[in-house]
């Protein structure tokens, strides 16, 4: 049988046997002992030809129901934002994918310098003087950052606020556990992180204290001055962010963080069932030789050219092995190169323009919602995209109810915290329109 | 000269590459609705491009770039196999690239069998009892593995901190052992890269946690004595772990799980011809005995007959090690190669890849030093040590094939091996293909005896020459300053 990946014929292999000087392949594998070897075939389904792999595929993708034929208000650390055509058509581009990590400069210039433009970019949103070339994701970005201010620090605590997306806390607990680092979570007040408990919590063995804003719950909050508490005992902030945020909120890196994380979705890359996602990581230059992951520094060749190499090399895990600064070696570059196309294809006016609209679309659906009777305003703070709600019903209930109007509905904040029964987190992206809203808005009012 | 300008010097204010809709809804001034110091006080200078100066900009910079569809990439230890493009498509299908992480498993149904499917054909390749698809590369999957074996020995009352490593190993498996908080102990290995089992023997006790082995070795040969290495880690009370990155050798062959592994991380990204993407995404799933079950990551798919679920309620499990369920466009184009090889096919896969390995070397030997008679399996060790005699170095022969239009094997890697060249070609590469590198490299070992300026000062051909990589590490230039 031929596979149309595998070129050989039977002659290329006879001939290639013969050069080597054996009669058949099976000879390349008689140093294996016998009885470790496979007596009978793989137990797999049979070979399919391409329109039968495209068919069974597309049986699979058809059986799930995609934000395509939804309208889409659940966020929660992944974003239905629109994704301009551009980017996939680049992405595309075999050069770019079918390419592994820049170990040849002289080849792969494109990438290191698209990579470069990508760090330049996440520098200039998070407002901070250096950024690596990606992580694997939000939650894992956030354990890194973690792991660096240990490290720098010299210590193991790590206060977590309590509005941090749960599923980053799983992470940096996964994380954390074997590197004998503490975690410790600081309560929430009205929806955002209790400045006094902080107070109370931080002391000189605090290593960093990590926030997410705008958090989980949706609202924004208040970095400048959970920096202030934490540079006042030498610990260090470590804001995660939705990067889309940043077009209409301040950049953390001006509020005083000192390692500003977070998911990278938002910036042109699909839902894709939570991943490929894109971890970013930014932070300080006195930070620089102590980041995790690829680098990619500006240089010049032996003829006098700009050029682009990988650099900081010594921090990685194939240079310095057990000392690396992180074990990351495969990353996100893909994602990183989506997020540098998106960034530049928006552009400054584009990207506030889609933050301010997301701002926007999200407090008129906020309104729109808080007005209906049998649902009010979970928390007072000030929110961005994503905000939370209290019913009077089960979320699943009335999400099953939306799902029949062909909307996809909320998070059910009670399936994450015992205390939020009822409380339903709205999330609202620039693409959502005020049909769509209002929409929503009356089968809310119907269901509850 | 500058080369290719940069997004930011190409900028124009008032440009834009994608046009927005004006928002439709009545809205308030920015300050009414965020507090006035949360408020962004500097735009983000981000680059102003038109859109066809933008496609142009990613497509020349495309055009400087070297990947797999563009030529052979001989890259060993990194399996830079062909792309297949119905994957790439059927990744884009809406039902997978639309579908939010955070539907309710009845809207993902189709997702999660694909998902619970994929672990089952893993498990059977591998001959694992398990399989998570968490992890999103090779190294993430080493770290999983690694933290599955101590809470497996934790939850048997013993902390066990030691990690034994072949000093033959990559890179990332002593650097996973420290990010999961345990000490790297480093053997020697013998001169061919196999387990030296006296060294073994000293190393074992009652710290070891586990041994972490690729098989066939780094040096691309198989390990023999494997059977005996798993009583000597077994007795001492410690775990196998298998780093998968060599995997593409063996599939149908013989699996780690046979061989005495309890604990296996793959890279589909490698074997299961998924695009290596310029470094990301990957996906790297770990694999388990049956007694390491309890631990594995949650949330764990599981079906009743019926639906497919995801459990969360797994009170030994080491917990989350991705924010969601893993690299799922990955795994998707992975499933479908998977789907299309079949057993028989995957058996091809690896027979032709250690062909066309061998076939390189016994091509090469006459050449350049070859330091192991035995045959390997998917890659194969040459050095540069004849060249050296005129000056010529394994970096000097990979810079000049980069003017031949070849993509440079590995070199000086594995680090115990002296000017070491790792050539893999795996399996899709015709024969064609792989005499047209042959004559390239005999040309370039006769011109390091005739002409090793040329060499030493290779490339000649490309965009670039080589850069000062000391004047990039001692003066960082990392970002774009006006």
């Amino acid at each position: 049988m031929a596979w149309s990946y595998l070129p050989h014929t039977r002659e290329d292999r006879e001939l290639m046997c013969k050069a080597i000087g054996i009669r058949s392949t099976e000879e390349l594998f008689s140093d294996i002992p016998v009885s470790l070897r496979l007596a009978s075939p793989l137990k797999l389904p049979p070979s399919l030809s391409e329109p039968e792999v495209a068919r069974h595929l597309s049986e699979l993708a058809s059986a799930n129901k995609s934000v395509r034929e939804l309208v889409c208000f659940r966020g929660g650390g992944a974003y239905d934002h629109y994704i301009p055509s551009v980017a996939s058509h680049i992405l595309s581009r075999s050069e770019f994918y079918s390419a592994y990590t820049q170990y040849q400069p002289e080849i792969s210039q494109g990438y290191l310098q698209a990579l470069w433009e990508y760090q330049s970019m996440i520098s200039e949103l998070t407002g901070m003087e250096v950024a690596n070339a990606s992580m694997y994701d939000g939650g894992t970005a956030l354990a890194e950052a973690a792991m660096m201010a240990c490290a720098a620090g010299k210590k193991d605590k790590i206060l977590v606020g309590g509005t941090l997306h749960p599923h980053y806390r799983e992470v940096l607990v996964t994380y954390a556990r074997d590197q004998a680092m503490s975690i410790i979570d600081v309560p929430p007040l009205d929806g955002i992180i209790d400045l006094d408990r902080l107070g109370w919590l931080i002391d000189e063995t605090t290593a960093a204290i990590i926030v997410q804003s705008p958090n989980f719950l949706g609202n924004i909050e208040n970095l400048k001055e959970i920096g202030r508490i934490a540079h006042a005992k030498g610990a260090f902030l470590i804001a995660s962010v939705d990067p889309i945020s940043l077009g209409v909120l301040e950049a953390p890196g001006v509020l005083g963080a000192d390692i500003v994380v977070g998911e990278g979705q938002s910036l042109g890359l699909g839902l894709n069932f939570g991943g490929p996602y894109l971890g970013f990581f930014a932070t300080t230059e006195k930070f620089m030789r102590k980041m995790p992951g690829r680098i990619v520094g500006q240089t010049t060749d032996n003829r006098g050219n700009r050029g682009f190499v990988l650099t900081l090399q010594a921090r990685e895990q194939h240079i310095r092995r057990n000392k690396a600064t992180s074990n990351i070696c495969s990353n996100e570059a893909l994602c990183a190169l989506a997020a540098a196309i998106y960034m530049s294809a928006l552009g400054k006016t584009g990207f506030r323009e889609v933050s301010r609209q997301c701002l926007q679309k999200a407090h008129y659906t906020y309104s729109s919602l808080t007005a209906l009777t049998g649902c009010e305003a979970a928390f007072t703070s000030g929110f961005f995209k994503e905000f939370s709600i209290k019913l009077q019903k089960s979320v699943t209930k009335v999400n099953e109810g939306l799902l029949e109007k062909g909307i996809l509905g909320g998070i059910d904040l009670g399936g994450y915290y015992p205390e939020l029964e009822h409380h339903m987190l709205i999330c609202v992206t620039e693409k959502r329109t005020k049909e769509e809203i209002d929409q929503l808005a009356r089968e809310m009012e119907a269901l509850i | 000269m500058n080369g290719h300008l940069t997004v930011f010097e190409l900028s124009k204010p008032g440009r834009i590459a994608v046009d927005m809709p004006t928002s439709d809804v009545p809205e308030e001034s920015l300050e009414t609705l965020v507090k006035a110091e949360y408020l962004r006080s500097k735009p983000a200078q981000l680059p102003e491009m038109s859109q066809p100066d933008l496609v142009r900009h990613y497509t020349a910079l495309s055009n400087r770039n070297f990947g797999v569809d563009s030529g052979f990439y001989p890259l060993g230890s990194c399996t830079m196999k062909y792309n297949p493009k119905v994957n790439e498509d059927v990744s884009r299908y809406s039902g997978f690239a639309d579908l939010h992480p955070l539907s309710s498993p009845k809207e993902a149904q189709g997702a999660l069998e694909l998902l619970y499917t994929m672990e089952q054909y893993l498990a059977e390749i591998t001959g694992m009892d398990a399989v998570t698809m968490q992890p999103v590369a090779g190294a993430h999957g080493e770290l999983t593995g690694l933290k599955l074996i101590r809470a497996y020995h934790r939850a048997r009352g013993e902390n066990r901190t030691k990690v034994i490593v072949p000093d033959s190993a990559h890179g990332t498996n002593p650097a996973s052992a420290t990010v999961c908080g345990l000490e790297t102990v480093e053997i020697k290995s013998n001169p061919d890269g196999s387990i030296n089992l006296e060294a073994l023997k000293l190393a074992v006790g009652p710290d070891t946690a586990a041994l972490m082995l690729t098989n066939p070795s780094t040096l691309g040969l198989f390990e023999t004595h494997i059977q005996e290495i798993a009583q000597i880690v077994h007795d001492a009370g410690g775990l196998l772990y298998y780093d998968g990155a060599n995997m593409n050798a063996i599939m149908g062959v013989v699996r780690p799980g046979d061989m005495g592994f309890d604990v296996v991380h793959l890279n589909l990204h490698k074997t299961f011809s998924t695009p290596h993407g310029g470094g990301g995404p990957g996906s790297g799933p770990v694999g388990v005995k049956q007694n390491l079950i309890p631990f594995l990551p949650t949330p764990v798919i599981t079906y009743d007959g019926n639906q497919y679920y995801l459990d969360q309620d797994r009170p030994q499990s080491i917990g989350r090690m991705h924010s969601f369920y893993g690299n799922f466009g990955v795994i998707v184009r992975a499933y479908a190669y998977i789907r299309s090889m079949g057993a028989d096919g995957l058996r091809q896969v690896s027979e032709d890849a250690v062909l066309n390995a061998n076939y390189c070397l016994s091509q090469l030997k006459e050449h350049y030093h070859a330091p192991f008679e035995r045959n390997s399996k998917h890659e194969c060790i040459i050095t540069a040590q004849k060249q050296k005699a005129f000056g010529v170095r394994a970096l000097d022969i990979a810079k000049r094939l980069l003017d031949y239009g070849y993509h440079p094997p590995t070199i000086y890697f594995p680090m115990i091996v002296d000017e070491a060249i790792m050539i893999e070609p795996t399996e899709t590469e015709s024969k064609e293909t792989l005499d047209g590198f042959i004559e390239v490299m005999r040309k370039i070992a006769h011109e390091a005896e005739t002409d090793a300026a040329k060499v030493q000062q290779a490339p000649h051909s490309t965009v670039v020459g080589r850069m000062d990589e000391a004047q990039a590490a001692r003066k960082p230039v990392v970002r774009w300053k006006d």
